[in-house]
């Protein structure tokens, strides 16, 4: 018999599974579960994008990209920029068309991060940013946001975790799993403190269209002497309901850049061809696309809360993502405990908020990315467990 | 179409409570809105979406066209009041195009619709000429989708 584990390296061997996967995997096992626990967009891609991939396809155009995307992509890539945030990017040197934003998070922390180095981490978080800064033999740092400071990122924490090791910040907002974004004033404060210290950003925008309540997305690139220290990763998957697609992209310094082009050339060769045709419809004529989406969340996200609210699970307003994050304390659960017992009593799939991170204890993320009458259902199911709880059953 | 009316049109079972919330407004400010379009005429009725097909009631539903001679003083709206008033009518349009009327009619047999199109219908002064198309299945009625495609429904997988 083999000895497989001596063969891997050790770091894969550090990183856990995804806390989300280990408790899709029960709900996997019932057949009549109602999930709020998807995190991808309930709308099929609008037509008029899908049309011109297929286009694309019958006039055959079934060869690879160039490595760094189609140049009339990454035009309309930097003129969406300049257009949605005010930030001017050159579409040759500076942009990088992925699989996925993950990819191009994945190409950031390995050509910035180097064995010592210490990643900045807010957390609850996305799953990747930990692992993959593992992988890139980097040491991550987490900072804990709070429910009282709304989720967002403060600087007097991100001052306390600095040390001569920090090299990267992530900002992952607006934020999965908690809907918390960051407003110009919340990035400025942040970025005197990246300033001092010479730390670089990477800005996780892949929620950019997704804000609510009259904020608009800010970019913290857009802040003065942030543009020469920051990459921007962004993609379709959310604005445009494309997750199926795989297309993201990073903007950068143009040195950045080109260095992750190297990784991405070997590893990857070039993003869909497919995708690449039809992206470049979405960022031409998809803004009404976006805003009729994002006024169908608006509403969904409302409901959710008021309805989290009225239950007795206190709900902070989130404004961005598609994400709603109640305090579960109330109950006297852990959220793992939350969860279990409402997919086994309910039927009822949420998603711990300590898949996350481990300040994510006490929450839960609830996906509003379905029809507002599947919410209502799920909701009420909520609203009979809360009360059998309380009912001492 | 403000966002009242589209929930409302796309389904009116929500409660003005839940309305509220997902619009951002107080209830009663809602409650005061629907009466109005209410008093108003813009909101006509509530109606369930039955599917029929499902209730196997034997109800049969067609489609008719007609062309007509429109009246001198009255224009269409003399011919429109005459189909209107059959009960076997559910719909009357107006139409642009080939032929003048639409109307959607019921009734609980082929031979039932038939002989009404045959009686009624055509014998109607000024009506020209009548083409019946019978309705043999409804995948989708006012907005809503009658047959779920379930493999369809939820094609996303939990990943990660």
């Amino acid at each position: 018999m083999i000895d497989y584990d001596k063969y891997l390296n050790d770091s894969i061997k550090t990183v856990k599974p995804s806390g989300i996967r280990k408790f899709f995997d029960i709900a996997n096992e019932m057949d009549d579960v109602i999930s709020l626990s998807i995190g991808e967009p309930d709308f099929q891609t609008p037509w008029h994008i899908r049309d011109e991939g297929i286009k694309s396809l019958e006039k055959g155009k079934t060869w690879y990209s160039p490595n760094r995307g189609f140049m009339e992509l990454r035009q309309e890539i930097a003129n969406y920029y300049e257009r949605r945030f005010g930030i001017t990017y050159d579409a040759k040197e500076q942009t990088l068309v992925t699989v996925g934003g993950s990819e191009a998070i994945d190409l950031a922390f390995r050509t910035l991060v180097q064995k010592g180095d210490e990643v900045i981490i807010p957390e609850p978080s996305f799953v990747c940013y930990e692992p993959l800064a593992v992988m890139a033999g980097g040491t991550p740092v987490i900072i804990k946001t709070k429910n009282e400071d709304n989720f967002r990122l403060k600087a007097k924490d991100l001052e306390s975790v600095i040390t001569p090791k920090s090299k990267l910040l992530v900002l992952p907002f607006p934020n999965n799993p908690t809907g918390a974004i960051m407003e110009k004033e919340d990035l400025e404060e942040i970025a005197d403190v990246v300033i001092k210290h010479d730390l670089l950003v990477l800005s996780d925008e892949i929620y950019s269209e997704l804000t609510y309540g009259g904020k608009s997305h800010v970019s913290i690139a857009s802040l003065d002497k942030m543009y020469e220290r920051t990459i921007v990763i962004n993609g379709f998957s959310k604005s445009y309901a494309m997750t199926g697609w795989r297309l993201g992209y990073a903007l950068g310094p143009a040195p950045f850049i080109s260095q992750m082009t190297k990784l991405h050339q070997f590893g990857i060769m070039s993003a869909p061809t497919t995708a690449q045709y039809a992206a470049v419809e979405a960022l031409k004529n998809g803004d009404r696309d976006v805003c009729k989406m994002r006024d169908e969340y608006d509403m969904r996200r409302r409901f959710v809360v008021d309805r989290f609210n009225e239950m007795g699970l206190s709900c902070f307003e989130p404004l961005g993502a598609f994400y709603v994050f109640p305090c579960i304390k109330s109950t006297g659960l852990t959220s793992e405990e939350f969860c279990t017992r409402l997919i086994m009593d309910k039927h009822i799939a949420v998603v711990p908020g300590t898949a996350f991170g481990e300040c994510g204890e006490g929450f839960v993320r609830v996906s509003y990315s379905y029809s507002l009458k599947h919410l209502k259902i799920a909701l009420e199911r909520i609203k009979d467990f809360l009360e059998e709880l309380n009912n001492g059953n | 179409m403000d966002k009242l009316l589209q929930l409302l049109s796309t389904n009116s079972g929500f409660t003005t409570d839940e309305i509220a919330a997902m619009i951002g407004e107080p209830e009663d400010y809602i409650k005061a809105q629907i009466k109005e379009y209410e008093n108003k005429g813009i909101i006509k009725g509530y109606q369930a979406v039955v599917n029929h097909d499902e209730l196997d009631d034997g109800d049969v539903e067609a489609l008719i066209e007609l062309k007509v001679t429109p009246k001198k003083e009255t224009g269409f709206d003399e011919m429109a009041e005459c189909c209107m008033a059959f009960e076997e009518v559910e719909s009357v349009y107006l139409m642009a195009g080939a032929y003048d009327f639409a109307l959607i009619v019921r009734g609980e047999t082929m031979q039932d619709i038939a002989m009404f199109v045959a009686k009624k219908l055509s014998t109607i002064d000024g009506v020209l000429s009548t083409a019946t198309h019978f309705i043999m299945r409804r995948y989708k009625d006012r907005g809503m989708n009658l047959i779920d495609f379930s493999d369809r429904t939820d094609g996303r997988n939990l990943i990660l």
